[in-house]
């Protein structure tokens, strides 16, 4: 009974007990990990992968996935860099462009997966290696940067915007002058926004009992092949919005930077299935895991870890966190609430 | 003689006592059939037997030999062989026949590394004949119906050899002529000293293969019947603490006609199916496995489009293409086989209940949990659910009692068509009786469409029978003082010159 209870305990508390050890731990050890600029600094380190990772939680919840999102978020860097510096395009519209752009990829990921019956993991990765070669001719295979050369000899003449270097490189004042970058609100928004979908409202509901049973509710009357299709758009639409904040970031389309984004992200999603004994993908779960990757990192780096161990480190906390999930929930037998 | 036996065996889930000190024993070459009504903790009986769960408290012994598995192989290599009530716990749905009837070989140490395919097919397809299982052995388990799932769990124990054999409501999902293969398998076993413990609701079964009746009550033990003949209606009190209350149902004609079938062609060739179901009305449409049952339901239900003639609901034409059309034109469906097509195991009761209903249970689509749970409460009370509260997983409950609130599911909003897809699947015989109570008293408004193959269920609950036989409409009946002789001759198809029924 007491062994139960403690077990019970364990699942639910437990990955998060061992996050505020963590933050402990390094607060007394690494000088000035402590501190406002710091908490920022994590928070600016994993706000990309994190909404990245939001993303692909929908299409976990319906028992699917999405290996296209690294590379959704990379086409639309290249995307906004091409609009702006060789269209010469606003900031607005290039944005509006790169979110139109993930979302037809989730719909045609959606309607392979569901129309087709191309099973998740094929239609993704496809669609992967397909945006990877595409986002590459236009340029050949070049990055973008104002002043590049162009193939009829003329140099590019637009630039990026300040508007949509704003993005990337603003920050607001709270507490400290110049804390708080734009793309972590911008994530911390699209953490409570995904969290209310699938934890309060029915169309959130719905998704994951498509997950767990797909035939069964389908039987009830649920539109099963429109939820999916809609995972997969915001899928897409998430990856790129995180691709948008690289490129303000970066200030120009580099080619091959956001190569970490995919397995980053889906390391978070599942990492995010040991928080508070969920056992499933959930959108509170992934930001922490999120958090909980940046700030391993950010501890081990200021204790003058050296980077090259920082694969490694990520790699220990997924395992460690599904052996959380999955061994302790089992020793559990069938249970759950909702 | 007592080649298992078990003493003073308690368990408990948290704080709730399932088994209360269970004392028992199986007897080589004896069939014993365990009764009791749902959630009095049979199947965890079983699962403590075969090594699934641990126990709290007494023993357990195997030809006098203490006796405590530590796992399902475990319990399997001591002879101890079961085929669970939840049919996808025995077998892999992702791997053929072939490989699943030998699953056994390929896990017995001293199996060869290489998996022999030829070899492993053709002891398969021995397995398989021995069984009377006509499927190619090449199929995917996942792609066969539930009772065909349910065979290949069964024929698998059979080939283990066992000492002991469990079966815990192996006939639930198996139409008749399944059952008597089955039932000729058990007596084979029997006759060669297999100990048997059979777990089962359907009187019949047990009338037919009981030696011997144990009876359990909320944990513990309420009878043993052993004198021949068996005392099967003191069973049946001992099992539920009270006798049972005769049914007895004031027919109904009906008020106006809600649900028009005209002229449905159910499969290609076969004799259209024309009648009318009305307001308050219950009918009961029973036939064997492929007298077209599925493919009426399926039809109404928008799952498959009729081959010829057309449905009405209330005078206007209704042809839904899918289950969302059914469910928006107020034709609600309880299906049956309710782990592959009705329960949501990640979700607790309530969720699990409400689901076809979330947008009535949410303001701009954000769920209001507390007038879920409300809803739920109610229902659990109504039908009698026996669980802790209505946020226990779905997965906690007993079987009997998630086939409750998979028909709760639908009865906690007014329909137009409700059509209930063998519905007492798992659900013992007080609760269906309750259960046919509660579907009576609110029949009004609606028309009720039965399908149940057992024809004690369809003379429990309907104001009027209609058998199928191979599509067509083989016989009709007001459940008044019913020509037994006639309706069963009927259902078999041996009534001499096929009436032509049109009604
Ligand atoms: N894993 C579990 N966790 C918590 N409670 C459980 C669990 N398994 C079973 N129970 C509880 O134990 C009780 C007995 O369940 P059990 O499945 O043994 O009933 P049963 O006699 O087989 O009923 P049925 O005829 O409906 O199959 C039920 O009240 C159920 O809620
Ligand atoms: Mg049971």
């Amino acid at each position: 009974m007491t062994r139960e209870t403690l077990l019970t305990f364990a699942i639910r508390f437990g990955f998060l007990i061992l996050l505020f050890c963590m933050v402990i731990y390094f607060s007394l050890s690494a000088n000035g990990f402590a501190s406002p600029r710091s908490a920022a600094f994590i928070l600016q380190s994993v706000a990309i992968t994190g909404i990245l990772a939001l993303g692909v939680t929908c299409t976990l919840v319906v028992d699917g996935f999405d290996l296209s999102i690294g590379s959704v978020a990379t086409s639309a860097l290249m995307l906004s860099a091409y609009a702006m510096v060789i269209l010469e395009m606003s900031a607005v519209t290039a944005v509006l462009l790169c979110l139109l752009m993930g979302a037809i990829v989730g719909l045609i990921n959606g309607l392979l997966i569901v129309k087709f019956k191309v099973p998740d993991l094929l239609a993704t990765l496809g669609m992967m290696f397909l945006l990877i070669g595409l986002q590459r001719i236009p340029t050949q295979g070049n990055s973008i940067a104002t002043g590049m050369k162009l193939p009829d000899g003329s140099a590019a003449e637009g630039a990026f915007s300040a508007a949509f270097l704003w993005l990337g490189r603003h920050r607001f004042d709270l507490f400290v002058e110049k804390l708080v970058p734009v793309p972590v609100v911008i994530f911390l928004i699209t953490a409570v926004v995904i969290w209310v979908f699938l934890e309060l409202t029915r169309h959130g509901r719905l998704m994951y009992a498509i997950g767990s049973n797909e035939r069964a509710a389908a039987l009830v009357g649920t539109n099963v092949n429109r939820y999916k299709i809609a995972a997969y758009m915001i899928s897409g639409v998430t990856a790129s919005i995180g691709g948008i904040l690289l490129a303000a970031r970066l200030g120009r389309g580099d080619i091959a930077s956001g190569n970490n984004l995919l397995l980053d992200s889906v390391a978070a999603a599942l990492i995010g299935f040991a928080v508070l004994g969920a056992a499933r993908a959930n959108a509170f779960g992934t930001a922490i895991g999120a958090l909980f990757v940046g700030i391993l990192l950010q501890g081990l780096t200021m204790m003058n870890a050296p980077y090259y161990t920082q694969d490694f480190v990520k790699g220990a906390v997924l395992v460690l966190a599904l052996v959380f999930t999955f061994y302790l929930s089992a020793k559990r037998s069938a249970g759950g609430k909702t | 003689m007592k080649t298992c036996e078990i003493i003073g065996l308690k368990k408990s889930f948290g704080g709730n006592h399932v088994l209360r000190g269970i004392d028992m024993h199986l007897s080589a070459g004896e069939v014993v059939v365990l009764m009791g009504a749902n959630g009095a903790g049979k199947s965890t009986l079983v699962k403590v037997l075969c090594g699934f769960h641990g126990h709290d408290a007494g023993t357990m012994h195997l030809d006098g030999v203490a006796y405590l598995p530590t796992d399902a192989a475990n319990a399997i290599s001591h002879g101890v062989v079961t085929v669970h009530q939840s049919i996808d716990d025995g077998v892999i749905p992702d791997l053929d026949v072939a490989t699943n009837l030998m699953l056994n070989r390929l896990t017995e140490p001293g199996a060869g590394v290489l998996v022999r395919d030829g070899a492993l097919r053709r002891a398969a397809q021995k397995v398989a004949d021995n069984m009377g299982l006509t499927m190619d052995v090449r199929t995917k388990v996942a792609d066969l119906s539930v009772a065909d799932r349910q065979m290949i769990a069964i024929a698998r124990a059979m080939a283990y050899e066992p000492k002991v054999l469990i079966l815990d409501e192996p006939t639930s999902s198996l139409s008749a002529s399944e059952a008597d293969r089955l039932f000729s398998l058990v007596d084979r076993l029997r006759g060669q000293g297999v100990a048997i413990l059979y777990i089962s609701h359907r009187m019949s079964d047990i009338r037919r293969i009981a030696d011997r009746i144990v009876c359990m009550r909320d944990g513990e033990i309420s009878g043993m019947f052993e004198q021949s003949p068996l005392d099967y209606d003191g069973a049946v009190t001992a099992m539920l603490g009270h006798s049972m209350t005769d049914v007895d149902i004031g027919v109904q004609d009906g008020g106006q006609p809600i649900l028009e079938i005209d002229t449905l062609a159910l499969s290609r060739g076969s004799a259209p199916v024309s009648f009318s179901a009305r307001d308050g009305e219950i009918i009961a449409i029973t036939g064997l496995l492929g007298s077209g049952k599925s493919e009426l339901a399926e039809i109404i239900f928008g799952l498959q489009r009729p081959k010829a003639g057309q449905m009405r609901i209330a005078g206007r034409a209704y042809a839904p293409q899918n289950a969302a059309q059914a469910v928006a034109a107020g034709v609600f469906m309880s299906f049956k086989d309710r782990s592959t097509n009705a329960v949501i195991p990640d979700f607790d009761i309530a969720n699990n209940m409400t689901l076809p209903f979330l947008r009535l249970f949410s303001r701009a689509t954000v769920l209001k949990g507390r007038s879920q749970r409300q809803a739920a409460q109610d229902m659990i009370r109504r039908l009698g659910i026996v669980c802790q509260s209505d946020d226990d997983g779905i997965g906690t409950l007993s079987g009997g009692n998630q086939q409750k609130v998979m028909i709760g599911r639908w009865l906690l909003k007014g329909c137009r068509v409700l059509l209930l897809d063998e519905p007492f699947q798992g659900v013992d015989i007080g609760a269906r009786r309750d259960i046919g109570a509660h579907i009576r008293e609110t029949a009004k408004g609606r028309a009720t469409l039965v399908f149940v193959a057992e024809l004690d269920e369809a003379l429990e609950i309907a104001d009027r029978i209609i058998v199928l036989n191979e599509g067509t409409i083989a016989g009709q009946h007001q459940n008044r003082n019913v020509d037994m002789e006639a309706l069963i001759a009927q259902v078999s198809g041996t009534s001499g010159a096929q009436p032509r029924v049109n009604a």
